[in-house]
């Protein structure tokens, strides 16, 4: 396969990577592994590719203030096994595991899923449930203003996503996460993500053009005898839509089910 | 900062199964098809070249990666290992030959992608269970097998068996 002919820079520096973007159709290479079955399928035809790999100091998982900074250089497969994440966000880490597959995991990074903006991938709609400050090159985006919609962010031509902070959840909060897919390591069908702590939080991810937060769904959400009653205003509240893999019926049905799983999950977990 | 212009071959110089190897490459060029049609390392299959399949899982600096989604260009300086470099001068390593014994491959297509994936599961948790192998293996399809003899070849070598 022949991916379409492009330039490739492999900057030492952000600097000279934030130069490179400016003024040319450039995109930047991190893991590669969106990008490059969209090169191969010349779904894409860049003229420059920047890859950042070589860029240091991208790659690590530190405390903040009891929560974590992430580089965004940082692999799936670093996320999933890191202690850190298991012990403060198991959210994160339980999600981890239905990201693709192994091989996927050890090259994909957590800046390149957040900027694709996949509506079905798992890390968008974790950012939106964690709260996640996305630090750029320019300015820190709050995760509710990062995405856009399908494959869109808000992030400028020349503008590079740095670090992403999770700030620490309440101590006691629970936590749930349900994925459908017809095969282990495919795309969502839909999925959903919950934690009930201070506050409840639900994220539907693959029901809409974006990953989005159920405010209605959690504004009724009281105990235990609540969940089949939020379940249904979850579903009420997504518009997911038709396509080879599933009917918009059929995924609205499962953000009922997953909500309801995950809630009781939450609940459970919660103290 | 490395620059390399579109269109034109640029040179490549990695290690590749303990040697070093060297070539030229366009920047477009996927490693899949530099390791099979520039250094003649065949072991390395190709087949969905867009990262769903598996066939050409190999390691990059120790982790399994599909050699569909990298550019020759990005090896620089890399570890590559690809299935040439897993048998020793005695024969097979231990899980190839645990393949073998259980009927782990028929047509032997996906089976390269396979071993470089348990190769990197084996090394990092070698007491991975059952669950944790197939986990592994949704990764690489295989329409010959149906799985039984390959989760049977790992299991023998995770001591499961």
């Amino acid at each position: 396969m022949k991916p379409p002919a492009f330039e490739y820079l492999a900057p030492a520096t952000l600097e000279e990577a934030v130069a490179a973007l400016g003024g040319e159709d450039a995109k930047i290479l991190a893991g590669g592994q969106s990008l490059v079955p969209m090169l191969n399928f010349r779904l894409l035809a860049p003229s420059l590719l920047v890859d950042i790999t070589r860029i240091p100091g991208l790659d690590y998982i530190e405390d903040w203030d009891g929560g974590l900074r992430i580089g965004a250089l940082t692999r799936h497969h670093t996320l999933e096994t890191s202690p850190l994440v298991r012990e403060r966000f198991p959210v994160l880490h339980a999600a981890m595991a239905h990201v693709a597959h192994l091989a996927i995991r050890n090259r994909g990074t957590i800046g390149g899923s957040l900027c694709h903006g996949d509506p079905a991938a798992e890390l968008p709609g974790l950012a939106l449930l964690l709260d996640a400050q996305l630090r750029t090159t320019q300015r820190t985006i709050p995760a509710t203003d990062f995405f856009e919609g399908t494959l869109a962010t808000a992030l400028a031509e020349d503008e590079i996503l740095t670090e992403i902070l999770l700030p620490a959840l309440p101590p006691g909060t629970g936590w749930g996460f349900e994925e459908f897919a017809r095969r282990s390591g495919d795309f969502a069908l839909t999925a959903v993500a919950a934690t009930i702590g201070a506050e409840v939080r639900i994220v539907a991810i693959g029901a809409n053009e974006k990953p989005i937060r159920l405010a209605k769904a959690e504004g009724l959400f009281s105990d235990q005898s609540s969940i089949d009653a939020v379940a249904a205003a979850a579903q009420d509240e997504v518009s997911p839509d038709s396509d080879l893999h599933a009917s918009a019926d059929y995924r609205r049905h499962l953000v009922g089910v997953l909500a309801r799983r995950a809630l009781k999950s939450a609940w459970e977990g919660a103290s | 900062m490395r620059y390399l212009e579109a269109g034109k071959r640029h040179s490549v110089r990695f290690t590749l199964n303990g040697r070093s190897v060297e070539g030229e490459a366009e920047p477009r060029l996927l490693l899949s098809d530099f390791l099979r049609h520039h250094l003649g390392a065949f072991g390395t299959h190709v087949g969905c070249e867009h990262g769903s399949c598996g066939a050409c899982t190999i390691r990059v600096d120790g982790k399994a990666v599909r050699a569909c989604l990298l550019y020759a260009v990005q090896m620089d300086g890399r570890v590559v290992e690809t299935v040439e470099g897993l048998a020793n001068p005695d024969g097979l390593d231990a899980l190839q030959a645990a393949l073998q014994k259980h009927h782990g491959l028929q047509c032997g297509f996906c089976t390269p992608g396979i071993l470089m994936s348990l190769s990197q599961l084996h090394d990092e948790e070698p007491k991975a269970d059952e669950a944790r192998i197939r986990d592994v293996l949704s990764g690489h399809i295989c329409r010959c097998t149906g799985y039984h003899g390959i989760v049977q070849a790992a299991l023998e070598v995770f001591g499961k068996s």
